[in-house]
C-alpha cells in the first residue's frame, strides 16, 4: 500500500518536472503554442511503473550485497557462460566462425556496419586499457582516434604514403600524443584527470576545425585511398571485404595483446594503480612509467582505429571526432564491464549494431546510452560481464568441485 | 582605451555568468567531492524553461518586466527541481561506491538530459527574446557596456552577496560547512546530511538557472547543447579558483572571462574555447589546488 502511494507521488513529481519541456512547445517567430498533453500521460504512467521496478532492483541489489558479505555470492548465468571454459569455448568458436563467414552471407552494406562495429571493438579495448585496467578516466580518447585518422589522410595527401606504411606511423603518433597528454596529468587525481582529458580532446578538435592550412578545416579531407593489396586494384565490394578481414585480424590481435597485457607484470601494476595509488607506490611500482605506458598503449589502438577508419570511409572531417564519440566509447567500456575483454567486445557489438538494425530506435540512441550509463552504475557497476580477477584458491577440493581452474 | 574597456566589461559579464554556474560545481564538490557533469545541463534546462514560459506569457500579453521576473522565478523552481531529482536518481545510490562510479553516472545523466531536451523540444537554435530592458542613462556608455551587461554584472553581485550571507549566517549554511568539513562528524552532531546535500544541489541549480536566463537573454539564442560548453568552462573556473572554495569560484570565473575576452579581442576569435582549455591545463599543471585552494594530502 505504501509502495502504491510512493509510486503515485513519484509519478506526480515527474509529471510536474517534465511539464514545460515535454508538454509545451512554443514557436516564438510564428507565435504559436503547441500543447502535447499525450506526453504528460505517458510520463505519468511510465514513471509510476518504473518506480516500482526501481525500488525492486534497489532492494535486490542490497540483498545481493549482504549475501556477498556472508560469502555466498553466486555467479550469474551469463557470467558463467562467458567465464567458465567448458561453456565459453564452444560459444567463442561458433562466434568466430560466424564472424569469418559474415561477408559471404550478408551484403556489402551489412559488412560495412560490421566494420564500424569492429572499429569500436578496437577503440573499446584500447580505452579499456586506460580506464578499465589502469583506472584513469580518459574523456578525450577520441583525440587519439583523430590523430590516427588525420595522420593517414595528411601523410597520404602530402607524401603519397600508403595504408600499410601509415598504420604503424599512425599508432606511433597517437602514442606520442598519449605521452604528451600523460605528462602534465601525472599528478592529477581521477576527476581532474577526466576534465583535462576532455579539454585535450576538445583542443585537438578545435585546432583541426580552425587551422585551415593544416587540416583543411571543417570541410575535411576527401579521396583517401583504401588499403592496397600488393598493388592490385580492388572494386568497392572486394575492398570492403578486404577491410573487413583486416579489421577481424586487428581485433583478434588486440584481444590477444590486451589479454596477455592484463596478466603481465605491467597489467598487474595497472590494476594495483587503479585500486590504490599510494599503496601501489609503496609496493615499489614506478607510478610515472606505469601511467604513461597505459596512456601510450591505449592511444596506440585508437591511432590504429583512426587509420582504418580513414581508409574505410575515404573521407574525414573534424565532426567525426566530437566529445560524443568519446562518450560512446566510454559507455562501451562501462557497459561491458571495466577491465573485462569479453564484456567490452560484447558491449561494442550491441551498442553499434542494435541502433543500426532498430531504425525506429536510433533517434533515441543517445538517450538510451546516457540512461544506461546511469543505470549500470547504480545497479550493476561491474558491467555486463564482470572482470574476474585471477585468484589463488587454497581449498583444492572446492576448486575441483566447481570446475574452476583459476 | 575604449576597446580595452569594452573587452574588460565583456570579460566581466562573461565571468559573472561563469561564476553563477561555477558556484554550483564548487558547492557540490565541496560537499560530496563529485564533479557534477550534469550541472551544465541544469543550466540549459533553466534557459529552456525560461524561454517556454516567456513565450507563453508574451502571447498572453504580459509586459516585459513581469515576463522577466516570472520566467526567471519559474526557471529557478524547475532547475532546482531537476537538480534535486538528478541527485536522488544518479548520485544518492552511489554515495559509498568507488569514486569513478558517480562520475560516470554524472556523464550519463548529462548525455541523457541533453537528448531529453533535444527530443522533447528541438535540435535547432531557438531565438531567445531579449527580456532585459534597455536603460536610457546607459546610452552615452553604450559603446563600452550595454544595459544587459550592467544588469548581468549587478545581478551576479547581488546573488553572490546573498549566497555568502546564507552560507555564513543561516542554519543550513552552517550545516553545509560542517558537512563539507567532515561528513561523519556532521552526522554525529545531528546534521541531516542527506538534506544538506539535497539543499546544496537545489541552491547550485537555482544559481545556474539565473545564469541561464541572463546569458540566454544576452546572447539571444539557445539550443540543447549550450550546457556542455558552459558547464566545462564553469568547471574550469571553479578549478582555477580552487575547487570547493566559493570566493575562489568567483575569482576563477572572472579570470577566465577576462582571459577569453582579451585573448579573442587581441589574438584570434577562432580559438576562444582553446584559450579556456589551455588555461585549465596550465593551472592544473602548475597549481593543481587553484588560486585560492589549499593543497590536501591524500592518505591511504
Amino acid at each position: 500500500m505504501s509502495g502504491l502511494k510512493k509510486s503515485l507521488l513519484v509519478s506526480i513529481w515527474f509529471m510536474f518536472l517534465t511539464f514545460p519541456i515535454m508538454v509545451v512547445k512554443v514557436d516564438i517567430i510564428e507565435k504559436t503554442v503547441q500543447w502535447r498533453w499525450k506526453n504528460l500521460i505517458l510520463v505519468g504512467l511510465g514513471s509510476f511503473f518504473l518506480s516500482f521496478l526501481w525500488r525492486y532492483l534497489l532492494e535486490k541489489k542490497e540483498k545481493g550485497a549482504k549475501k556477498k558479505e556472508m560469502g555466498q555470492a553466486e555467479m550469474g548465468l551469463i557470467q558463467k557462460i562467458f567465464t567458465v571454459p567448458r561453456y565459453s569455448r564452444p560459444i567463442y568458436l561458433l562466434f568466430l566462425i560466424f564472424i569469418l563467414v559474415f561477408p559471404f552471407i550478408f551484403s556489402t552494406y551489412q559488412t560495412n556496419i560490421m566494420i564500424s562495429a569492429l572499429i569500436y571493438v578496437l577503440l573499446g579495448l584500447g580505452l579499456n586499457i586506460v580506464v578499465g585496467l589502469a583506472g584513469l578516466l580518459d574523456l578525450g580518447y577520441v583525440a587519439f582516434y583523430a590523430v590516427g585518422a588525420y595522420s593517414y589522410a595528411l601523410l597520404n595527401y602530402h607524401y603519397g604514403l600508403g595504408f600499410w606504411t601509415v598504420l604503424p606511423i599512425g599508432g606511433f603518433l597517437a602514442a606520442i600524443f598519449g605521452i604528451l597528454l600523460g605528462f602534465p596529468v601525472l599528478r592529477l587525481r581521477g576527476d581532474y584527470l577526466a576534465i583535462v582529458t576532455l579539454g585535450f580532446g576538445e583542443i585537438i578538435r578545435l585546432v583541426l576545425e580552425n587551422w585551415d592550412e593544416f587540416s583543411f578545416g571543417p570541410s575535411g579531407i576527401a579521396n583517401i585511398p583504401r588499403p592496397g593489396l600488393f598493388g592490385i586494384e580492388l572494386d568497392v565490394q572486394t575492398a570492403t571485404t578486404y577491410i573487413y578481414y583486416l579489421m577481424v585480424i586487428m581485433a583478434l590481435i588486440t584481444i590477444f595483446v590486451v589479454n596477455r597485457l592484463q596478466n603481465s607484470r605491467l597489467g598487474r601494476a595497472w590494476l594495483a594503480l587503479r585500486e590504490d595509488e599510494i599503496a601501489c607506490q609503496a609496493m615499489g611500482i614506478d607510478k610515472i612509467k606505469t601511467k604513461l605506458t597505459a596512456f601510450a598503449l591505449g592511444a596506440t589502438w585508437a591511432g590504429f582505429g583512426g587509420v582504418i577508419f580513414a581508409a574505410k570511409t575515404t573521407f574525414i572531417n573534424p565532426a567525426s571526432f566530437t566529445f560524443l564519440e568519446s562518450a560512446i566509447i566510454l559507455s562501451i567500456v562501462v557497459l561491458g564491464g571495466m577491465g573485462s575483454i569479453v564484456g567490452v567486445v560484447l558491449a561494442a557489438l550491441i551498442m553499434i549494431l542494435l541502433p543500426e538494425y532498430l531504425r525506429a530506435f536510433s533517434e533515441y540512441r543517445m538517450l538510451i546510452f546516457g540512461a544506461s550509463m546511469v543505470l549500470m552504475m547504480v545497479f550493476r557497476p561491474q558491467g555486463l560481464i564482470a572482470n574476474v580477477r585471477r585468484k589463488y584458491l587454497y581449498n583444492a577440493v572446492q576448486s575441483r568441485k566447481t570446475g574452476e581452474s583459476r | 582605451m575604449d576597446y580595452f574597456l569594452e573587452l574588460f566589461f565583456g570579460g566581466l559579464t562573461k565571468g559573472s555568468i561563469y561564476a553563477l554556474i561555477a558556484l554550483g560545481y564548487t558547492m557540490v564538490y565541496g560537499i560530496i567531492e563529485l564533479i557534477n557533469f550534469a550541472h551544465g545541463e541544469i543550466y540549459m534546462i533553466g534557459a529552456f524553461t525560461a524561454l517556454i514560459v516567456a513565450g507563453v506569457l508574451s502571447f498572453l500579453g504580459f509586459n516585459t518586466v513581469s515576463i522577466l521576473i516570472l520566467a526567471t522565478l519559474i526557471a529557478v523552481v524547475y532547475s532546482s527541481a531537476y537538480g534535486y531529482t538528478v541527485e536522488k536518481i544518479a548520485y544518492k545510490p552511489l554515495r559509498n561506491a568507488p569514486r569513478l562510479s558517480p562520475l560516470i553516472s554524472a556523464i550519463g545523466m548529462s548525455i541523457f538530459l541533453q537528448n531529453y531536451v533535444l527530443l522533447a523540444q528541438t535540435s535547432d537554435f531557438l531565438p531567445f527574446p531579449n527580456l532585459i530592458p534597455e536603460f536610457e542613462f546607459m546610452e552615452p556608455y553604450y559603446h563600452i557596456m550595454g544595459s544587459s551587461e550592467l544588469v548581468i554584472i549587478l545581478t551576479t553581485a547581488v546573488v553572490m552577496v546573498l549566497l555568502t550571507l546564507l552560507i555564513k549566517f543561516t542554519r543550513i549554511g552552517k550545516a553545509m560547512r560542517a558537512t563539507a568539513q567532515n561528513k561523519k562528524m556532521a552526522m554525529l552532531v545531528g546534521v541531516n546530511v542527506d538534506r544538506v546535500i539535497s539543499m546544496t544541489f537545489v541552491i547550485g541549480s537555482a544559481l545556474a538557472a539565473i545564469g541561464g536566463v541572463l546569458i540566454a537573454s544576452y546572447v539571444g539564442q539557445i539550443n540543447f547543447y549550450i550546457g556542455f560548453i558552459a558547464g566545462i568552462k564553469a568547471f574550469t573556473a571553479a578549478v582555477l579558483g580552487g575547487i570547493g572554495s566559493i570566493p575562489g569560484a568567483v575569482l576563477g570565473a572572472l579570470v577566465l572571462g577576462w582571459t577569453e575576452s582579451f585573448a579573442t579581442g587581441y589574438v584570434s576569435s577562432d580559438y576562444e574555447d582553446v584559450f579556456a582549455f589551455c588555461l585549465l591545463v596550465l593551472i592544473l599543471i602548475f597549481r593543481p589546488a587553484g588560486i585560492l585552494g589549499r593543497a590536501t594530502t591524500q592518505k591511504v
